[in-house]
């Protein structure tokens, strides 16, 4: 028996890593400079981005903000006597003309009333987005909101948001009373009924409850829409109303109904087909031709059909992508359980297809929403149009960066929000451990 | 029973629309002018801050609204690219256009567009940077040229330049800012558009010292206010609210002195042109002082000239061509009588 010499009795502290492998230092050391090319490699790097910075801060950061005009900046600039580079930007173009290029030509003292109506879409797109951390009452805010934004947004009498949803629940009635009956003709009342309704609403609704009493905002035209609102107008609806349409397009691209089949691939062909430009002119200039003379149809709401038409086809195409994705078994096991076609939809297709679908239609969102400054192609006032009409007044003509940035940094905030948001939808919904 | 009736009320929705009117009416009925303005040009229409147009081609439309509707603020502004204006017109979606649009034959007889008459007198010319050591457009073969697509500018180009058996290099551009872009960029040698536009950016420069307009106009452009074929009464009105504001100006009638001639002046002339004498309002269906409300609303052509884009305003065009025929110019209005 050989004796033991030395047997530890505790266990040693754990002892701090080396200075050089933790800490700050550390993963300077492991990330940075791990080799004498990445140390040269990193030390470029810092270099050129500093010297990037160095240039535009000095570039941003002029006292140019109380500036009457582009001469009144230059002398400004001018008088930091800052050598032969003398650049600076001009920001008393944004102090003049910044609420011009969000609110566009609405009414200053209804302001109020876009501020109001954006920021509802908050708590009516919670329920949808966030639905585990909301009440889940608020989802009837969330059906409201689509009648209640083009109140604020456009004005008038409240009794033809309240005449349109009624039109909603006179087709809902006809769809229960006509139970019993095969689906698609139950469709068919509810439609008739809602069209009913509102032909009847369109003309006496409103004479006959304003002696009742009304709340009127005073109304404000489609022209005076301009600016970063007129974009999130037309992004907010057209991206509303693509999702729902996409749907049923790509499920009536799957449908076993010969004629709905051929509709949606020859719509979902035909708008992808064709840019949104050519589109958008058709809006603006080819449907008031083929209108009967001295029709006023919102300029606007040609757009945003347009815009939303564009959209819902490249969204049917995203969601039949999520569609094929499932495995055959999905719709089988749908099946095997009893559930009619609608339910097998709601229950078990769509909620898997749209989860796999997720960074594609954001993307779309995304790409919609940029596609809305297209618009001052057709002589529509959006920032990108407000911007040649800013230059046209002499006192900031030639101003062209300090615009353009004002918008990018607009667009930036609202397109990097929801690609944050797509990302965080994608760890909640990820179920496949 | 019920459904067919449905039907039958939504095609008779779709296919009656209102009665067929004239343009007068209806923009009477509307208590608004729709007016055709392009997306902003220096001098020529800009909204300012608080939304309000300002502007030569915008104080055209200003003058039509008074003779129409009696108020010069009575104008729904519905800005135009060059690509949008002539079918904006055709599909009646505007009652005129306003802006600085060349009088073609091919616009007159093809594009069913009506001119009104000519309210600028422009030419096409070039702005070069003086360190390129050009002093004359013939100098030019070879250069890169900044030319907007979509207008007449661009084919005057190519005429001038087969004319004179020189090449270039066209830069295409959408807008004038872009163009002004690319010349300070040296992406282009030489920018070319209307020369009234040339002067107005060239004084936008930072360094206007640094670039000059070279002497050769190359083209004729004459600009003026439009509205559609076959509405005569329409175009008539319009043509003799441009004519009133040269008359005025020949008349020595303006904004300020208009009240005060209407009542005290003895000159047959400017009697019959306020409506103080004759029935000349009644014969376009307009009220006797419509020209007095066209005067008061942006002066005579001369003022409004001098205001927006001539001596009082910084971008400070001679008149040129465009004075009064009286001074040397082109400017000349058949009589009122």
């Amino acid at each position: 028996m050989s004796k033991v010499a030395y047997v530890r009795k505790e266990m040693l502290q754990v002892r701090k890593p080396p200075v050089s492998q933790a800490g700050f230092l550390g993963w300077l050391k492991k990330n940075l400079f791990y080799s004498i090319g990445s140390s040269l490699a990193t030390l470029l790097t810092v270099a050129v981005i500093g010297w990037l910075l160095y240039g535009l801060l000095k570039w941003l950061a002029v006292p140019t903000w109380a500036a009457q005009s582009l001469s009144d900046c230059r002398s400004i600039i001018a008088e930091l006597a800052r050598g032969e580079n003398n650049a600076g930007a001009c920001w008393g173009v944004i102090r003049d003309r910044g609420i011009q290029l969000t609110f566009g030509f609405y009414p200053p003292e209804h302001f109020w009333r876009p501020i109001l109506a954006f920021t509802f879409l908050l708590p009516a797109l919670a329920p949808i987005l966030f639905a585990e951390k909301v009440p889940g009452r608020l989802i009837w805010f969330s059906a409201l909101y689509p009648f209640l934004m083009p109140w604020l947004l456009w004005g008038g009498s409240v009794w033809v948001p309240l005449g349109v949803i009624a039109g909603f629940a006179v087709g809902y009635l006809g769809f229960r009373i006509s139970n019993g009956l095969n689906t698609l003709f139950r469709i068919a009342i509810c439609l008739i009924a809602a069209l009913a309704w509102w032909i009847y609403a369109k003309e006496h609704l409103d004479t006959v409850m304003s002696s009742v009493g009304t709340i009127d905002l005073t109304p404000v035209k489609s022209r005076n829409f301009g600016g970063f609102m007129l974009s999130l107008t037309i992004g907010v609806v057209a991206i509303g109303s693509s999702l729902p349409l996409g749907i049923l397009l790509a499920l009536g691209r799957q449908s076993d109904l010969v004629l709905i089949k051929v509709l949606c691939v020859g719509f979902i062909e035909i708008i992808r087909g064709v840019p949104l430009i050519t589109l958008l002119f058709v809006a603006s200039t080819l449907l008031n031709i083929f209108l009967p003379p001295g029709t006023e149809f919102d300029i606007i709401m040609r757009v945003i059909i347009m815009a939303t038409l564009f959209a819902s086809a490249y969204m049917a195409e995203v969601i039949r992508g999520g569609l094929a994705a499932l495995p055959r078994g999905q719709y089988e096991a749908a099946e095997a359980l009893g559930l009619d076609y609608w339910k097998a939809q709601r229950l078990i297709i769509m909620p898997q297809a749209l989860k796999v679908s997720i960074p594609g239609i954001v993307s779309t969102f995304i790409a919609l929403f940029k596609d809305t400054t297209l618009v001052s192609v057709i002589g529509l006032l959006d920032p990108l149009g407000l911007t040649t009409a800013i230059r046209a007044n002499q006192e900031w003509a030639g101003i062209v960066w300090e615009l353009y940035g004002f918008i990018a940094l607009l667009f930036m905030i609202v397109t990097f929000s929801m690609s944050r948001f797509s990302m965080y939808l994608e760890r909640k919904l990820h179920r496949d451990h | 029973m019920k459904l067919s009736s449905t039907v039958l009320a939504l095609l008779a929705v779709i296919v009656s629309g209102p009665a067929l009117a004239g343009k007068l009416d209806e923009v009477r009925n509307r208590g608004a002018l729709k007016c055709g303005v392009s997306t902003g040009v220096v001098g020529f229409s800009a909204p300012d801050a608080g939304g309000v147009w300002h502007g030569f081609d915008v104080g055209m439309c200003r003058a039509v609204a008074a003779a129409t509707l009696g108020d010069p603020m009575a104008v729904e502004f519905v800005p135009q690219t060059s690509k949008t204006r002539f079918s904006a017109l055709a599909s009646g979606e505007i009652d005129m256009l306003s802006r600085t649009t060349t009088w073609t034959y091919s616009r007159d007889s093809d594009l069913n567009v009506e001119f009104a008459g000519v309210n600028f007198y422009d030419g096409q010319g070039f702005l070069i940077a003086n360190a390129l050591g050009v002093s004359s457009a013939k100098d030019l073969n070879g250069a890169t040229v900044c030319i907007k697509t979509g207008t007449t500018s661009e084919l005057n180009l190519a005429d001038y330049f087969r004319t004179n058996g020189m090449s270039f290099d066209p830069v295409p551009v959408e807008t004038d800012a872009e163009a002004i872009q690319q010349l300070l960029a040296n992406s282009c040698d030489v920018f070319s558009t209307d020369s009234s536009k040339l002067n107005a950016h060239r004084a936008t420069l930072e360094n206007p010292d640094a670039y000059s307009i070279l002497p050769e106009i190359i083209s004729k452009e004459p600009l003026g206010p439009a509205v559609l074929h076959g509405d005569q009464q329409w175009g008539d009105i319009v043509r003799w609210t441009l004519n009133a504001l040269l008359t005025a100006e020949e008349l020595g009638v303006t904004s300020a002195n208009v009240s005060d001639l209407a009542a005290n002046s003895t000159n047959p002339e400017i009697k019959r042109l306020l409506g103080t004498e004759g029935e000349l309002g009644a014969m376009l269906d307009l009220p006797a002082d419509w020209a007095q409300k066209v005067i008061s609303a942006g002066g005579n052509y001369g003022e409004l000239f001098d205001n927006t884009i001539g001596s009082n305003s910084p971008i400070g065009i001679e008149r040129g061509l465009n004075a009064l025929w009286t001074n040397g110019g082109l400017q000349y209005s058949p009589p009122f009588r």
